[in-house]
């Protein structure tokens, strides 16, 4: 059984020469810079903009990489920058709560279950739909602490923050979460008790 | 001390997370022993944290994605280490000079004080206006100072501005090969 590179692994031989490589390391964290940033831009065209500029600067500024921290870390402090750079420079976009566009980009999502789970399918949907609806930081928050499996102190460096003040932003993301479940998915809510 | 119903919550999400201390660990772990009210709490949490880690899903970018990107850095090389072209020995000789420069500025000004005088209201005995700053400025040292100071100004900022125009090449380039 091959057991895949590590991050470090790769980011030698890209520094190496071996620029090919490089392309290993996108297709591991394309989703979640791509998911980080489409919370910030509604349009996925400006998000897919965004996340090949956040790939470009890491390539480039590789040699940076010291690897005291995780690749990921390092990869989503360039994407939390990169997006707050480009929401500085251009103006915000109103967001809309207009909540049928909210589902219509959630339902987009690929729920890798098959279509006969429809019970987990609709738990599935019901948390992504209600982390949509949550502000971009506070979402950033909630996938960066459970999906991307960053610790505290991680997504204090990845957001410019101290860890308590991430620890009492997680635990305010949860309660607003919990909030918004229990206000748009009652039925759904309901089902899981 | 009673517990707040936030406050149990609070204990009980970090304890779940895995980023209570010790001591609080042991303390909640008596807890849910003992108390149902916190076993309840306990059930609730746990079941959330686990639906939250099992059910977020990441969005996709397209097909394409990265062979965008690789095709974008293939214009690119990888730029150096800083620490290789940044002599720190350098910036902190710098950085000596003019310390060195500004002490022996405040050694000089509190050598010629005259401490002794009294009745005036300042101990400076050297009369401002008697200064001849004429003289000074006709110094052909203080004028090589000066003109050294203008000429590094100008490198800096043709530097500035040659930086900003290779960018704004690049983006040329960049939007004329989409």
């Amino acid at each position: 059984m091959t057991t895949q590179p590590s991050d470090n692994d790769l980011i030698a031989q890209v520094l190496r020469g071996n620029q090919q490589l490089f392309a290993e390391l996108v297709k591991r964290y394309q989703n979640f810079v791509f998911t980080i940033i489409l919370r910030y831009v509604e349009s996925r065209e400006d998000a897919e903009e965004i996340s090949q500029d956040v790939f470009v600067k890491a390539y480039r500024s590789l040699a940076d990489f010291r690897g005291d921290s995780k690749f990921s870390t390092w990869l989503y402090t360039i994407t939390s920058t990169t997006c707050i750079t480009h929401l500085r420079r251009k103006k915000p976009d109103v967001f809309s709560l207009d909540q049928e566009n909210v589902f219509a980009r959630a339902e987009n999502l690929n729920s890798g279950f098959s279509a006969n789970d429809v019970e987990q399918k609709s738990k599935i949907n019901m948390v992504n739909n209600a982390i949509a609806l949550l502000s971009p930081d506070d979402a950033q928050v909630i996938t960066l602490f459970y999906k991307a499996e960053q610790s505290l102190d991680e997504i204090a460096t990845i957001m410019g923050l101290e860890t308590n003040t991430v620890k009492v932003r997680l635990h305010r993301a949860r309660q607003r979460l919990k909030e918004k479940m229990e206000k748009h998915f009652v039925a759904e809510l309901s089902d899981l008790r | 001390m009673m517990d707040t119903n936030s406050n149990i919550e609070e204990r009980l999400w970090d304890y779940v997370d895995g980023i209570s201390s010790a001591h609080e660990k042991s303390v909640i772990e008596k807890l849910l022993e003992t108390d149902c009210e916190w076993r309840h709490k306990y059930k609730e949490i746990l079941k959330a944290s686990i639906l939250l880690q099992e059910s977020i899903e990441l969005d996709e970018p397209s097909m394409r994605f990265t062979q965008n990107v690789m095709e974008d850095i293939a214009k690119y090389k990888i730029a150096p280490a800083a620490s290789t072209y940044i002599n720190k020995k350098i910036i902190y000789g710098i950085a000596g000079v003019f310390l060195t420069i500004i002490v022996a500025m405040f050694v000089y000004v509190f050598a010629n004080i005259d401490w002794t005088s009294t009745g005036s209201a300042s101990g400076i005995t050297f009369d401002l206006s008697k200064i001849n700053y004429g003289k000074i400025f006709s110094s052909t040292y203080v004028n090589i100072f000066l003109m050294l100071n203008v000429i590094i100004s100008l490198v800096l900022f043709d530097k500035y501005l040659s930086v900003k125009k290779k960018k704004l090449q690049e983006q040329d380039l960049t939007n004329s090969s989409i």
